[in-house]
């Protein structure tokens, strides 16, 4: 392993479960452990879990806390409720994206931001330069926090086995309690998830989550890695930072407008995103099921009968729910109606399909 | 530890040949299967195609990712194993009884710098 990299405080269990190990924001994470399409399908099936401590915790507190939130957030956190949570952007003022994240509304004051991995360093540095003229204290804690993700339609019952807290059924989608371990120390757990079925995230301190792994794998819950994480949450039609949002990617055109609540007095990124949604933007966010078995991959191109090349795929896969070639593409806009014939070259040749929803899966949120 | 026959010969793409009379039948190691994980579909060149040595003839696309294959010796595709296109799995399942092509070959010196048995094992370990 490049020593250079970091590790979860999971990544002991990973290597002794025999994971295939590989790279990822920074991190030395598990792929697989039994092979993506039997964890995939335990997800949609029973319950798997996902070491996701990667991921950054970042808390913004003070006097000034929701108004600066809602100057860094696309979403509106006015009136958001305790125990609640939003899903939205930080975006640039030219709309592109900072990153995509959670935002809990803490019980006593103040906020948790959840925010990808690969991003942390950079979400950070931008929130801190938007501080001056508000009275708020932004801590970075990432390194304090271990998560686990875990998610299916057997997901409640593995949660109240382990808490046995029966009250835990009762948490809503996007809503959150707070714990106490023994020690008094603090232990989220929330209803929100990346695969598309009901499932809980659960933050704690790294001593925590390692015990709540170690029960969870007795339990008989199947230990899933980042590879079907990233076909499961494409086949929910969710987007992955880097390759569905980016600096040039803004939420717009990632057909993510109803989470930029463009009738906020303000927000950073604000006239920029309400002019894309006014003139049109140049491109946007597709997806294409093509009439073939060929596998569509990042990068290769979308073209039109005649050979001219009007997008890109962003993702794609033989999707494992669903037994068909599926991918996310950015395409020029005049293309991206439902139902438009394109097509995606792969490799020599080119293979036919149609733009249709993005949300590929039929999502079972507990709402 | 992947599993490596005695008998085949290797290239350094991880393919593996069997001669038989002229025809050299290729199929993907038992390393690179593993390597790869499942496998779900498998893009076949058609019988007929002219292929070179080191030239890509088709590829292996896992959940994940996509591998392109490499003709380890130069000839005309007398045959392709049409059975993977409905059944890619088997590549993972038995990767030396499921081969993928077989080629007539044009130079059989070019199996010369292909690796037996025991200098593939090597590269794998």
């Amino acid at each position: 392993m490049d020593q250079s990299l970091k590790t979860t405080c999971l990544h002991d269990e990973h290597v002794a479960l025999g994971a295939k190990m590989s790279p990822f924001a920074g991190f030395d994470m598990p792929i697989q452990y039994s092979g993506i399409i039997n964890e995939h399908n335990a997800v949609r099936t029973a319950v798997g879990m996902f070491d996701v401590s990667h991921m950054g915790e970042i808390f913004i507190d003070g006097p000034d806390a929701e108004k600066f939130v809602n100057h860094i957030f696309t979403g509106d956190v006015r009136g958001l409720l305790p125990g609640h949570i939003l899903y939205g952007m930080m975006c640039y003022p030219d709309g592109g994206t900072v990153d995509d994240l959670l935002v809990y509304k803490e019980f006593e004051s103040g906020f948790l931001l959840v925010v990808n991995a690969a991003n942390i360093e950079k979400d950070y540095e931008w929130i801190l330069a938007q501080v001056p003229g508000h009275e708020v204290e932004v801590f970075n804690d990432s390194e304090s926090w271990g998560q686990i993700a875990l998610q299916g339609p057997k997901a409640e019952d593995a949660l109240i086995r382990y808490f046995d807290i029966e009250e835990l059924r009762d948490l809503e989608f996007y809503t959150f309690y707070d714990l106490e371990d023994e020690e008094g120390g603090r232990i989220i757990v929330s209803r929100t998830g990346y695969t598309g079925e009901d499932g809980f995230e659960i933050y704690a301190s790294p001593d925590n989550i390692k015990d709540m792994w170690e029960a969870f794998l007795e339990d008989g819950v199947v230990p899933c890695g980042l590879g079907c994480r990233d076909t499961l949450r494409f086949e929910a039609g969710l987007p992955l930072y880097g390759d569905e949002l980016s600096p040039e990617i803004s939420p717009v055109m990632a057909g993510l407008s109803m989470f930029c609540k463009l009738d906020k007095p303000e927000f950073i990124g604000k006239d920029a995103l309400a002019a894309q949604k006014a003139e049109g933007v140049a491109r946007k966010l597709v997806g294409i099921e093509l009439k073939d078995n060929a596998i569509p991959r990042a990068g290769y191109p979308v073209e039109l009968e005649d050979g001219t090349v009007v997008g890109v795929v962003t993702t794609g896969y033989h999707s494992i729910s669903l037994d068909k070639s599926l991918c996310f593409a950015l395409v020029e806009s005049a293309y991206a109606a439902l139902g438009t014939p394109l097509f995606v070259r792969i490799r020599k040749h080119v293979f036919p399909g149609e733009v249709i929803k993005k949300r590929f899966y039929k999502t079972n949120y507990k709402k | 530890m992947s599993k490596v026959i005695e008998g085949l010969l290797y290239s350094e793409s991880h393919e593996w040949v069997k001669v038989e009379d002229g025809i050299a039948v290729i199929g993907v190691s038992d390393y690179a299967q593993s390597e790869m994980g499942d496998i779900t579909y498998v893009d076949l060149p058609s019988e007929g195609d002219e292929v070179a040595a080191g030239e890509e003839f088709g590829a292996l696309e896992s959940v994940k990712a996509s591998s392109e294959l490499y003709c380890p010796v130069s000839g005309v595709v007398e045959e392709v194993n049409s059975e993977l296109e409905a059944a890619p799995e088997k590549v993972n399942e038995d990767p030396y009884g499921a081969w993928i092509i077989k080629v007539r070959m044009s130079d059989a010196a070019e199996l010369d710098a292909l690796m037996d048995a025991a200098a593939y094992s090597k590269i794998t370990e």
